[in-house]
């Protein structure tokens, strides 16, 4: 499964990251102060801020896990693109950004400070730094797997030239570095993948002749003809389609409640939008972003669909590396199908698109952690600000400085961690991925019902977060090996596939948030004022007035053209 | 701050011209290319790349004309 690459390939590669660094180099002259560093000084027009949304979300893992998914499960795997994130990002921009934005916080757990109580901004603070760290040093550890599998480069090697490039570029530029080659890379993703979805598609007679094509194997499998080119068709059961879910789990636990816990409350999505440079860009740019998201599937799930054809033909003589039990590993699924298709030149360009997906991913997670260290818990905690605001935006761009390295530092020390133990890390990252759905019904309880209190928040997060763990401790996947997957405290309940348990997880965990937010703040008292909560909370906030545009460059109108193309792509693939 | 387009136009405009002529000097071998169905993708990627670079440009120094 060896890849080679030429000088071309790696000509092009060392092109990208003269460019990439260069951008932050370039950057480094405006970084005067910690609001430049950490805020991007609230500039950004919405189209970058936008692009730069959506290019976070598209890191290594995403890109080699859909498209290893759409080998799985087929176009089902576009839920996760359609109703799992359109609805979600045409909400978070119509009805909560104008109170994030408006708050003038600079992070989701300041957020959280200022709509309710320093307690419940600590325990926010604090697992979203633990979170961040973890998750961008297992996908540094997955990307230098992949390099020293497929390219045959050393593990430590790539782990540490990736990390610095990253450093590199989020210690000159801040933020706006990481927000500009997001920019960067979400084209050379766009343009790198392009070639190989025209080449597989063509190889297989075009659309046409993918789902011919399929019809067999999709009956070999047990399943209706078109399940894998079909996206609600075959949903109306659990057992008539490979996902393994039936449609009101998709609907609720994947549309509404694991959707809107990610890209509402992420403040690695969020702080994109934050940047903006005003409350009207602030609203558009989850709603720029939807527009290529939407779009995503046919660049990278497609060419996964098209690998399961190839798969079961011989003739094409294409693999997939197998694991220790004989199963094929389905993460290699984009790799194997850019050696399949790419000569010398835009191979390079193909990995390279990889590579920057990879770079976005974690330049997302240094950046927020980052500003969420430096304001939330050294800014809070360690070192209060002194009233002097010269004074503290120097020491905070200081601090901030200094903690992009050991932020990058300890990502690698999770990496190396993951290496050993890499069970312990696929625990924790199931673990930490229940922290979101809590605190969506706390954040959406905070903007949109004036009662709700600091203490009601507090359990609220706490209790939705333990319920999670307890309903994952007490459930397990089928044929689930390790305790890892759930079940560490007894087998209560088997769900037929893992998907399941996990909508399952976050639906519990977001209902008893909000049961427990609910009940708590009507039995305690509130203690900010009314005027406190001004532009925080929906009926305290007035109405905010339309900038005098085209319809079509206002929010609710971009809303209206995000909604039609959404509805008109589920219909053609239903 | 800077414009985002300048350094993705010179990017894909150095990127497509450099990919453009590989495809070129590489145009009589067609084993390479059976690979990718005996298309000559680097031309195609090249010339495509190119024109995203320079329209990038374009829209860069139209904006600091005005």
């Amino acid at each position: 499964m060896r890849l080679e690459l030429t000088w071309i390939d790696y000509l092009i590669m060392i092109i990208y990251f003269v460019f990439v660094i260069g951008i932050g180099w370039f950057l480094k002259k405006y970084m005067k102060n910690a609001n430049a560093f950490l805020e991007a000084g609230r500039s950004m027009p919405a189209w970058v801020a936008g692009l730069a949304f959506i290019s976070t979300n598209l890191g290594a893992l995403e890109v080699m896990g859909m498209s290893g998914s759409g080998m799985k499960y087929g176009m089902l795997t576009a839920h996760f693109f359609w109703v799992g994130a359109i609805p979600a990002m045409i909400f978070l921009a119509l009805f909560m950004m104008p109170f994030y934005y408006g708050s003038k916080a600079r992070s989701v757990p300041e957020f959280l400070k200022l709509r309710y109580d320093e307690k419940t901004r600590a325990l926010n603070a604090i697992l979203f730094a633990v979170m961040t760290v973890l998750a961008s040093g297992i996908s540094m550890y997955a990307l230098a797997i992949l390099m020293e599998n497929v390219l045959g480069w050393p593990f430590d090697l790539s782990l540490w030239i990736s990390a610095l490039i990253v450093l590199c570029y989020t210690y000159l530029g801040g933020l706006s570095s990481a927000i500009y080659n997001e920019v960067l890379q979400f084209f050379i993703i766009v343009i790198g993948l392009l070639p190989l979805v025209v080449l597989s598609l063509q190889d297989v007679g075009g659309w046409a002749g993918l789902k011919s094509s399929l019809a067999p194997i999709a009956t070999a499998n047990g399943y209706a003809p078109d399940v894998y080119t079909t996206t609600w068709s075959h949903a109306g059961q659990a057992n008539t389609n490979p996902m393994g879910t039936a449609w009101y789990g998709i609907f609720f636990g994947l549309g509404f409640v694991l959707s809107f816990g990610y890209w509402c409350t992420n403040f690695l999505i969020v702080q994109r939008a934050f940047a903006a440079e005003n409350v009207n860009a602030a609203r558009k740019v989850p709603l720029i972003g939807a527009i290529p998201k939407m779009f995503i599937p046919f660049l990278i799930i497609v060419p996964g669909i098209i690998a399961l054809v190839l798969f079961n033909d011989p003739s094409k003589n294409f693999t997939l590396p197998l694991d220790a039990s004989g199963k094929p590993i389905y993460d290699y699924t984009i790799i194997m199908l850019l050696k399949q298709y790419l000569p010398a030149g835009v191979l390079g360009l193909g990995i390279t698109a990889l590579l920057a997906s990879f770079m976005s991913g974690m330049a997302g997670n240094v950046s927020a952690f980052n500003t969420v260290w430096t304001y939330d818990i050294y800014g809070s905690y360690i070192r209060k600000p002194t009233g002097n605001e010269e004074a503290d935006g120097k020491h905070y761009l200081h601090v901030g400085r200094i903690t992009t390295i050991v932020g990058v530092l300890l990502s690698i020390c999770a990496a190396y961690i993951a290496t050993k133990f890499g069970n312990i890390m696929d625990f924790l990252q199931t673990i930490f991925s229940m922290i979101n759905a809590p605190l969506f019904a706390v954040i959406f309880l905070g903007m949109f019902w004036k009662r709700t209190t600091g203490h009601a928040a507090f359990s609220g997060l706490l209790i939705g977060f333990l319920s999670a763990l307890l309903h994952h401790g007490l459930t397990a996947p089928v044929g689930a090996t390790t305790l890892v997957k759930g079940g560490w405290i007894t087998v209560l309940h088997t769900y037929p596939v893992e998907m399941a348990q996990n909508f399952w997880t976050a639906i519990i965990a977001c209902s008893i948030a909000t049961l427990v937010t609910v009940g708590i703040s009507i039995v305690t008292k509130r203690k900010k004022s009314d005027a406190d909560l001004k532009g925080l909370v929906y009926s305290l906030t007035p109405r905010l007035v339309e900038e005098n545009v085209p319809w079509y460059q206002r929010p609710s109108g971009l809303a209206v053209i995000v909604g039609v193309i959404f509805l008109v792509l589920t219909i053609m693939f239903w | 701050m800077v414009d985002i387009r300048i350094p993705i136009g010179f990017m894909f405009s150095i990127l497509g011209v450099l990919i453009t002529v590989f495809g070129l000097t590489t145009i009589s071998d067609t084993e390479m290319y059976v690979k990718s169905l005996g298309t000559n993708v680097n031309i195609i990627m090249g010339l495509l790349m190119l024109v995203f670079g320079l329209v990038m440009l374009y829209f860069a120094w139209k904006k600091k004309k005005a």
